[in-house]
């Protein structure tokens, strides 16, 4: 079974309709016995990394999410979910799990000549290295963004995927057990679905 | 250029839980079920998609909200749901049943304040505001277009770039600019209009009323300098498809993700 960590943030149903589809079981929870037990773990969503934050500690989730990542559990960050997993974020100067050393920043006006913040649309993930994430996906892959802030990894041995928005920053980030995305596997077309497949597959 | 490809995002209108469609708001007929829509516009590479619910009467709001519930289960891209929005309850329920983003039009007019209180509760990016938009010569809207309300009924006296400007400021993620003249008329999109529009408002703009062919799309994106266009009549009558489409942009250069089917 997969839990999706209820941060009660963004649209978490989504994520479970996708796992749905693909005939995977997954429930939206915070209990942290069940998240604890659970075969994957999935941190979904959109909002802001300070409310989402907040809501974590007040749950008691934060130890848990620390203590499963350091367990080496299956764990896949989405969105809101790769931002938290790093130590801190410009977004309401968040002090986040920092499961992978690293920072989250805002595109900048100076970066991005011009783009229009928040990206929202379909760009391009430029995968850097084979990971199990990327099985079966060849040629240019389109995915679904929707970020004003982006992830900068303390080491490049965690990135994953590259995206180009201004600034080239990394859009998908490994280390150990946990794989996370800047881009909305679950409104990403069959290209997310099949991630997502390949994350519900990963080390079986 | 942004470096986001060009989105192309069927619309569809529902209306008692069909797909209809008409020219100028009138007329609509039915075309058929919106789920098998949604569901080959998903497969066929759509990168978004809209529905419209243009019930007339509130009772039969639950039959959309079944509609919305049944097409979130196939289809995994944006997926954004408007029509007789008029309070947070009933952005809060189309959201719930698997609708990214609302899409608000009259009901922002009315209450200004749903943009501001949408955006707060759900995000910016939830939050679309739609505008029915119809050219005029009264002086005293000096971009020559008005906004219109209730399906093209009620004329409201605002300047349609000033309302761009206000919904942008009031928190509106991306504006949905659908041109009144040119409405099911498969003649091209109001260029001027999305031009003025994207130009002075730093939101994505969405170009909407009249695109039927390729030469439209190429237009709107390069002239009207959208973000993204809609089309309806030409997908829903079959008489080309997004396939098709998509893989003429690009080869003119536009940037496009391609079909899944190409």
């Amino acid at each position: 079974m997969i839990a999706i960590v209820d941060h009660e943030a963004g649209n978490l149903y989504s994520v479970k309709r996708a796992f749905l589809h693909l005939g995977v079981e997954a429930a939206i929870t915070s209990d942290t016995g069940i998240i604890q037990s659970a075969d994957r773990i999935v941190i979904p969503g959109v909002g802001r990394a300070g409310t989402v934050m907040e809501s974590l500690r007040r749950k008691g989730l934060v130890q848990v999410l620390r203590r499963c990542f350091k367990e080496g559990k299956t764990m896949l960050g989405i969105c809101i979910g790769i931002q938290i997993v790093f130590e801190r974020s410009e977004e309401d100067q968040a002090s986040c799990l920092g499961l992978v050393p690293g920072e989250v920043k805002r595109f900048r006006a100076d970066e991005v000549q011009g783009l229009k913040v928040p990206q929202m649309g379909w760009n391009e993930v430029k995968p850097v290295r084979p990971h199990p994430l990327f099985e079966g996906i060849e040629g240019h892959a389109y995915v679904y963004f929707v970020n004003s802030y982006y992830p900068v990894p303390a080491s490049r041995e965690t990135v994953l995927g590259e995206t180009d928005y201004g600034v080239t920053f990394a859009s998908a980030v490994a280390c150990g057990r946990l794989v996370a995305t800047q881009f909305h596997l679950e409104k990403s077309g069959p290209i997310g679905l099949r991630m997502l497949k390949n994350f519900c597959e990963w080390g079986e | 250029m942004s470096l986001l490809t060009r989105r192309i995002i069927p619309c569809l209108d529902v209306r008692d839980g069909c797909v209809t469609k008409g020219v100028r708001f009138k007329g609509n007929v039915e075309v058929g079920d919106p789920v098998e829509f949604g569901r080959k516009y998903y497969e066929e590479g759509a990168d978004e998609l809209v529905f419209y619910d243009i019930t007339a009467s509130n009772e039969k709001r639950d039959i959309m909200i079944d509609v919305v519930r049944r097409v979130a289960a196939e289809i995994f891209i944006p997926f954004s749901v408007g029509g007789g929005l008029r309070t947070l309850e009933d952005m809060r329920d189309v959201l719930l049943a698997g609708a990214e983003k609302v899409s608000i039009d009259s009901g922002a007019v009315r209450d200004p304040k749903l943009i501001s209180e949408g955006s707060k509760a759900f995000g910016r990016q939830c939050v679309v505001l739609s505008m029915q938009v119809e050219r005029t010569d009264r002086q005293e809207l000096p971009s020559g277009y008005e906004v219109v309300i209730d399906g093209g009924r009620v004329h409201t006296g605002m300047d349609a770039l000033e309302w761009s400007r206000r919904g942008r400021d009031l928190g509106a993620g991306e504006l949905c600019v659908n041109s009144i003249d040119r409405d099911g008329t498969c003649q091209g999109f109001e260029l001027e209009l999305t031009r003025l529009i994207a130009e002075k408002v730093d939101i994505p703009v969405i170009a909407s009323g009249g695109g039927a062919t390729v030469e439209h799309l190429v237009e709107a994106f390069t002239q009207g300098k959208a973000d993204a266009a809609i089309l309806a009549s030409v997908l829903h009558y079959g008489s080309t498809s997004i396939p098709e489409l998509k893989e003429q942009l690009v080869q003119r250069g536009i940037p496009i993700r391609p079909s899944p089917l190409g």
